[in-house]
């Protein structure tokens, strides 16, 4: 029995990173509720946003790097974010432009809405593979670590180490803050409140004097904001590959739909249920079992209830049973 | 006469590429434009009788051409005798315990006792499903890892597999569909998306089912179609060939594609005949009636989601018939190359450009759009390197011709949206 050894194993290797994951998840959930919230349709090309937003900042990064800027301990990716922020907000506006209005104008059915976000996808998926290629980016920079497992272990003496890795702390802080401000300018902010009305009831706020022309320019620079800063936290303390950036897809619509479809709250508590369970499901729990069982109980196999493989599975499983036993998702979404 | 005449241009297109380029490649394209427009029919069933949004396409494939490696790789009896029957036991039994929870869930009453009991029977199920299901596993992917590791297939004719891989498609189909359908539009979208991707995982990495990512290679051909050698070794095929003055070793490749385009030709055919019956048949006005107004239909007592689940299985199952021809075309199964934007949405592509609601227009879609991409794919780099001739050497230049194949995607975006913004109803719209 070794219980302080397994809380320190379990929160290194299952409880650290899923926070990260939960956090990265929920910022790309946020983008995709609040298009489904706003424009009420779900916006296949989520993915591939995230991935042109953090491709425009490996760019901005590379340039900062060239010119010999860095911020100091702290990735330098961090410093170029405005800069891939504002160039997938004027991808966003652009695209709402001259694709999305027209059908606005005409109030299709959502699925067109859906499939025309598929030609959008196909589109900037395009654009980042040209732009960057197919290959493995990695354009973490900075300290690796806030503390090694070496250090840890020499300060509390114990055998299991911890490590904190530099991109999960900044993932976790940066996730806190955009998160917090979002939920402030939802709330309080005169435009905030126009979106949250025209989420709730288009047809009493377009009678109450809302424009509908901003409420969707805004939301669709929120969206560039999340999903910009969701990818590259992602980028950051993964790597980025424009092909992952599109299987991300379905734990982000996971993430949505557990939290309800259209509720900023949801997404967020659903970022971290994806995340949780996938870590949990496919984490080998041989170490942590063998801290806390007599020696010779220790499991002999690794204790993995799936392989790491079918991560992607967990995510489906999840939105299964959501869409078996409550389709408005935890926070009571939209459903019809 | 506006159909004819753009089915007669895409005819050009074809025989364009077959005198200015080479049979084998038009050929190869016919083929595949072929296969393409059975799954673009099943898929028009879906979104244009019905309304219906499956971005799973990719899964349904897939499964099409696991039916092949079930039914006509070669048997591994050392293989099978390993753990087959262990394997087949632990599928059993996770199938038990799913239907033990599904009666717990149905049989008691609401409450913790219930929501305890199903713990019980899911948590000691699956860990007895486990210990029931890896060793076989195990002792399955041991015998000879590195040619077999599986259990086999049954080694029957090819042909075969095309009606299970249509009944693979279904079954899985039936799931997805009973589960998400009846709810909002989207999630049947989602959801298709999450089996497309858990279908190619899974043929990824089950090893024992058909060899994961060491590929399942070698798959006999479907009946009719000879091998190229024994053509070029046969007497009566080499005295033909020389009486047309054809070299043997071309003349060989090209009868076996001509077989396999006359092969995929009668299949096309079937189902647009069988398609088109449906479509004019009173079941046929019903499913646009539904399409069109969902609660008028409803309120003429037609059961909705009982209908699109009907609908829904039998599109799939039309996309998993085809995915079996397409492997045992190829004559083997790699679950690496099957990729979304390959198998997904360049189907989609190809039933809006067509027309939806239009088997002729999902043919012409699927004709038209496979030539563009494999085009593209043969000549793009070349036009790129025309392109980019007058630059300088350096990183640009090769970065420009190694993203040609990219271009694809950003052009298919464009073509989809186009279409839809300035002529919804496709090529051949709807009558």
């Amino acid at each position: 029995m070794d219980i302080l050894n397994a809380i320190v194993a379990f929160t290194n290797f299952v409880f650290i990173p899923a926070t990260a994951y939960g956090a990265q998840l929920a910022l790309g959930a946020l983008g995709a509720t609040l298009v489904y919230g706003i424009l009420r349709f779900s916006n296949f090309a989520q993915g591939d946003t995230m991935a042109f937003g953090t491709m425009a900042t490996i760019y901005g990064t590379w340039g900062l790097q060239a010119m010999g800027v860095s911020f100091g301990p702290l990735p330098t990716a961090l410093l170029a974010l405005p800069f891939g922020i504002l160039v997938t907000v004027g991808l966003l506006l652009a695209t709402d432009f001259s694709v999305y209005r027209f059908y606005r104008k005409q109030k299709v059915a959502p699925t067109i809405l859906v499939i025309v976000s598929l030609g959008v996808m196909f589109v900037m998926n395009g654009i980042t593979r040209i732009m960057i290629g197919v290959e493995e980016q990695n354009f973490t920079d900075g300290e690796r670590f806030v503390f090694t497992a070496r250090e840890f272990k020499e300060w509390s003496g114990l055998n299991e180490g911890m490590a904190l890795k530099t991109t999960q702390a900044v993932t976790i802080v940066t996730a806190v803050l955009v998160v917090a401000w979002l939920f402030w300018f939802l709330q309080k902010t005169r435009t905030g409140k126009s979106m949250r009305a025209f989420s709730d009831n288009e047809d009493l706020a377009l009678l109450s004097g809302i424009n509908p022309n901003h409420v969707v320019r805004v939301t669709w620079i929120l969206v560039a904001i999340l999903a910009t800063i969701a990818g590259v936290l992602y980028g950051l303390d993964k790597s980025f590959k424009p092909f992952t950036y599109f299987q991300l897809l379905l734990p982000i619509f996971a993430a949505a739909v557990v939290g309800g479809l259209g509720n900023p709250l949801g997404a967020i508590a659903g970022g971290f249920v994806v995340a949780y369970s996938e870590v949990f499901v496919t984490y080998a729990w041989k170490k942590v079992i063998g801290y806390l069982v007599p020696a010779d109980m220790a499991p002999d196999g690794l204790v993995q209830l799936m392989s790491t493989d079918y991560k992607l599975a967990v995510s489906f499983i999840i939105l299964i049973i959501v869409l078996l036993f409550m389709p408005t998702g935890l926070f009571k979404g939209k459903s019809g | 006469m506006r159909n004819l005449f753009l089915f007669a241009l895409v005819a050009v297109l074809y025989l364009g590429t077959g005198f200015f380029q080479s049979w084998n490649l038009a050929l190869n394209i016919l083929n595949l434009g072929l296969l393409s427009a059975i799954m673009a029919l099943g898929v028009n069933m879906q979104w244009g009788y019905a309304g219906l949004f499956n971005t799973g396409i990719m899964g349904f494939a897939a499964l099409g051409g696991l039916a092949v490696v079930l039914v006509a790789a070669p048997p591994e009896p050392e293989g099978w005798a390993a753990g087959g029957w262990g394997i087949m036991a632990g599928l059993a039994f996770g199938i038990a315990v799913i239907v033990a929870a599904t009666q717990v869930y149905q049989r008691m009453r609401k409450g913790a006792l219930r929501n305890l009991a199903l713990f019980v029977v899911i948590t000691v199920g699956f860990f007895a499903y486990r210990a029931l299901f890896d060793p076989s596993v195990a002792a399955v992917e041991a015998v000879n890892p590195a040619t077999a590791g599986n259990i086999g297939g049954l080694g029957l004719p090819s042909i075969l597999s095309w009606p299970l891989g249509g009944v693979l498609a279904a079954v899985a189909a039936w799931a997805i569909g009973k589960v998400s359908l009846g709810l909002r539009s989207d999630y049947l979208a989602i959801a298709t998306l999450g089996i497309a991707e858990i279908v190619i995982i899974v043929l990824k990495n089950e090893d024992w089912l058909a060899r994961g990512v060491k590929n399942m290679i070698g798959l006999p051909r479907p009946w009719p179609v000879p091998y190229e050698v024994d053509l070029q070794q046969s007497a009566g095929f080499l005295e033909w060939a020389a009486g047309y003055g054809f070299d043997p070793v071309s003349a060989s490749t090209i009868v076996v594609k001509l077989l396999y385009a006359a092969l995929f030709s009668v299949v096309l055919l079937a189902v647009i005949w069988l398609s088109e019956r449906a479509l004019n048949s009173p079941w046929g006005r019903m499913m646009r009636a539904i399409r069109d107004n969902e609660v008028a239909a409803a309120a003429m007592g037609k059961d909705v989601t009982g209908r699109h689940l009907q609908i829904f299985v039998i599109g799939s199952a039309v996309v998993g018939f085809a995915g079996a021809m397409m492997t045992s075309m190829d004559g083997q199964l790699t679950p690496g190359t099957y990729n979304p934007l390959r198998f997904t949405f360049l189907i989609w592509v190809m039933v809006i450009v067509g027309g939806s609601g239009n088997n002729w227009g999902a043919v012409l879609g699927g004709l038209l759009i496979g030539w563009l991409w494999l085009i593209v794919e043969s000549v793009g780099p070349g036009v790129m390197s025309v392109i980019t001739s007058a630059m300088s050497e350096g990183a640009l230049k090769s970065h420009l011709i190694d993203s040609a194949p990219h271009m694809r995607l950003l052009t298919l975006g464009v073509i989809l949206l186009l279409v839809l913004r300035f002529s919804p109803r496709g090529l051949i719209p709807e009558k």
